[in-house]
């Protein structure tokens, strides 16, 4: 990285203050397991990529074709659990939220730093075993891991998958319990509450759901492992047990890992539009308190999975008033981001392009969820590729979004380079484009009446399918190119000032990269958030001059 | 002695600017890792509970079979152990080292006598094949109920145990840590959040007692 340095003595930052294996893999610095979050889960993003591919390849032909239906079952059990567990919701947080929270608040690290590097010991081991349990044959359960086939007739490695999940769900808790603590105890002098990033707030959110929600999962995934290798009854009917219990306690937790997977961008998203559009966001309080509703709300809302599976009328009725009511909070957000739009000066460099592309793909997929989570369209479009689009519009046109968009405006902070502008622009162009082409034909797939996790299909859907792999591979491309032209920045890359784009927010006081400490001495924070009346008048008088030299 | 040697000791982390915000983080810290002990337990809890509503004749006849004698002394070890724990903390909050030495110590025997009792209690299930496999056996009608329910009470009472074992590894720490006098008025926030961590310990066999051993026995 030293090469196109031109100063004699290059400033000393987190990247280069030592090198070697070990002050890697046992560093305790939070940016630097942030840099080891990002290789984890980018690995697991391309492998859950791969079997994503596997599964369009077969779906471009209504009959037999590529693999054998056992193969393809375990296709998209290995996609879902891989891109739930092992990248959804461990990206943001694991990447951007290590990054960026002590930053975003001035601290020098996490509370507890050797906890954060076990989080991500932990998250590889977890690895690791579901790596195992691809290698050795796989799993074919589907994501969810539903009783009595898991547990008494599955024949694949539901036990390992299971362990790997259970596992993985202990980095996740550990990481939401350093955060939390992070953020209540070591903010700068002057940082209030409502002086916080946006992201911040969500990140809050979104530990908050790690704390309470994950441990449920871990108890029912160790319930589940002890039916299938003891050999004793808990969800099996044969015992008196109740396969609907196993759904209750899995969607307690798994509907808020939905928004686990989506706060954390909508997070990103808060801090890209008030800096992109240079205007002081648009209801700040109600955007930061939306995040601790959705939490709150989503807690509430699982039995709207559960609505074909014999739960009681009136419980899907409570289920599915409370699934609209965590709509609004949700609404409130693209309300306030849209209101900051109006009247401003905005630029369309790449990170906007993402939080645009995630606004309008957001949008979908919440108001599909209200069709979804209506107890009689619901009963139509249960299990079917409508469900599939749904939640690919949250979790891809969502999710991902919001992570591309994060990655791309924070790389000047994390590695002290400019990325390509106009390359970038043309991936964000290409993600928007592939991804409409892949889901949007799965809608009408749906309403049509082609339900999920089938192999086979009638030759009439054979169009609709060939369109969505077509999109598929362009999305695949669109994919690909930021994690080319992203590791080529590392090395060829102009070096980035302090604060490029200009923006507010602590994170962009400090160098780029950021010394090992984060700051010289601890800030004191006294404007407002996104002040950007304040921050031109700085520029303007220079006040900012010396930090601003490139690295 | 202890009070000259616990400055050294207690030197600030680098992320901190003060011992205070330390503890505080620490404290906050602990409380978070019990609230998620609480939801990990909450879920045994509620599968118990929902079996229990829906076999309640034969969950009432099946804890007939547990050893209450047994598990009310181990509620009163229990509870004897918390108060000696509070004790070490009150130890070392004041500086008084052999104090918390000899509480821990104490404590960490209790503990010892309750999973000895609890071990017992399973060496007499699996005595009168109550262990679900292979092996099980109960008298019809409630043969299958039965197996389900001696599931439960092993996972739960087992993790309970799990967590108690984890429970004196702490506690054997903290007692090597106080004899070379690291505690003292102005230092004792692990004796503290360990004493938190032992009686959440604790309060889990409050609940687990009346659960597993006591309610339904008028139900025949």
């Amino acid at each position: 990285m030293e090469a196109v340095e031109s100063s004699a003595a290059p400033r000393v930052h987190y990247l280069n203050i030592n090198y070697g294996w070990k002050s890697w893999l046992l560093t305790t610095d939070h940016k630097r397991i942030a840099l080891l979050y990002l290789v984890s889960i980018t690995l697991f993003f391309f492998l859950g990529g791969l079997f994503a591919v596997l599964i369009r390849i077969k779906l471009l032909t209504p009959g037999t074709a590529l693999v054998m239906p056992e193969t393809y079952n375990k296709l998209f059990t290995m996609h879902g659990i891989i891109m739930v567990f092992f990248f959804l919701i461990p990206s943001i947080p694991g990447v951007l939220g290590n990054f960026l929270i002590p930053l975003m608040i001035g601290a020098r690290d996490v509370a507890f730093p050797r906890l954060n590097l076990a989080s991500w010991y932990l998250f590889n081991l977890a690895g690791l075993i579901m790596l195992y349990t691809v290698v050795n044959g796989g799993v074919d359960t589907g994501w969810t891991f539903y009783p009595p086939y898991s547990s008494a007739f599955a024949n694949t490695n539901v036990a390992a998958a299971v362990l790997a999940i259970f596992i993985a769900g202990f980095s996740s808790i550990l990481t939401g319990l350093n955060f939390v603590v992070t953020i209540h105890t070591m903010r700068a002098p002057g940082l209030t509450w409502f002086r916080l990033p946006l992201f911040i707030w969500s990140m809050y959110a979104t530990s908050i759901i790690f704390i309470l929600g994950t441990p449920v999962l871990a108890i029912t995934l160790l319930l589940v492992g002890a039916e299938r290798l003891l050999h004793i009854g808990v969800f099996d009917p044969a015992y008196g047990g109740d396969p609907i219990l196993f759904q209750h306690l899995f969607w307690f937790y798994s509907h808020p890992a939905v928004y686990i997977m989506v706060l954390p961008s909508m997070g990103v998203i808060s801090e890209l539009v008030p800096t992109f559009a240079r205007k002081q966001i648009y209801g700040y309080k109600f955007v930061a308190f939306s995040s601790v509703a959705i939490a709150v709300l989503g807690f509430l809302v699982w039995g709207h999975h559960l609505f074909v599976s014999g739960q009681s009328v009136y419980a899907g009725m409570v289920f599915s008033f409370l699934s609209y009511a965590v709509a609004i909070p949700s609404a409130v957000k693209v309300f306030n981001w849209t209101a900051t739009l109006h009247k401003s000066s905005l630029s369309f460099d790449a990170p906007m392009l993402y939080a645009f592309g995630f606004i309008g793909l957001f949008t979908i997929g919440g108001l599909t969820g209200l069709f979804v989570a209506a107890l009689g369209v619901n009963v139509h479009v249960h299990d079917t590729y409508f469900v599939i689009a749904h939640f690919h519009y949250i979790m891809v046109g969502g999710a991902v979004m919001g992570y591309l968009g994060g990655i791309h405006y924070w790389w000047p902070k994390i590695s002290g380079r400019r990325y390509p502008e106009g390359w970038a622009r043309l991936a964000a162009l290409i993600v928007f484009v592939g991804f409409n082409l892949t889901f949007f034909p799965q809608f009408l797939l749906g309403y049509m009446g082609m339900p999920r996790r089938y192999y086979a299909y009638p030759p009439e859907f054979q169009t609709l399918n060939v369109m969505s792999t077509a999109g598929a591979s362009i999305l695949g491309v669109g994919y690909v190119l930021p994690l080319i032209y992203l590791i080529w920045s590392m090395r060829y890359g102009p070096a980035a000032e302090a604060n490029p784009w200009p923006s507010t927010g602590l994170e962009w006081q400090t160098t780029s990269p950021p010394p090992t400490n984060n700051f010289e001495k601890t800030p004191v924070v006294t404007n407002e958030p996104y002040d950007f009346p304040e921050l031109a008048r700085q520029r303007a008088s220079g006040a900012l001059k010396e930090s601003e030299q490139p690295a | 002695m202890a009070q000259t040697i616990a400055p050294h000791f207690s030197q600030v982390a680098h992320q901190f600017d003060s011992a205070e915000q330390q503890r505080d983080a620490a404290t906050l810290g602990m409380w978070i890792f019990l609230a998620t002990e609480v939801m990990f337990f909450g879920g045994l809890f509620t599968t118990y509970s929902v079996y229990r509503a829906l076999h309640p004749l034969a969950f009432a006849e099946v804890s007939r079979h547990l050893n209450i004698t047994l598990g009310t002394i181990n509620t009163a070890v229990l509870i004897a152990s918390s108060f000696t724990m509070v004790l070490a903390v009150y130890g070392a909050q004041h500086s008084r080292r052999k104090m918390l030495v000899l509480c821990l110590v104490l404590t960490m025997l209790l503990g010892s006598v309750f999973l000895g009792i609890k071990f017992y209690e399973y060496y007499q299930k699996f005595v009168e094949h109550f262990v679900p496999g292979s092996a099980f056996q109960f008298p019809a009608p409630y043969t299958r109920e039965a197996e389900m329910f001696f599931s439960l009470y092993f996972l739960m009472t087992g993790l309970h145990a799990l967590h108690m074992i984890v429970g004196l590894g702490l506690l054997a720490t903290l007692t090597i840590l106080a004899w070379r006098g690291r505690f003292s008025s102005s230092y004792y926030n692990p004796v503290e959040l360990s004493g938190l961590y032992w009686h959440f310990v604790d309060l889990i066999w409050i609940f687990l007692y009346p659960l597993l051993y006591l309610i339904g026995h008028h139900l025949r």
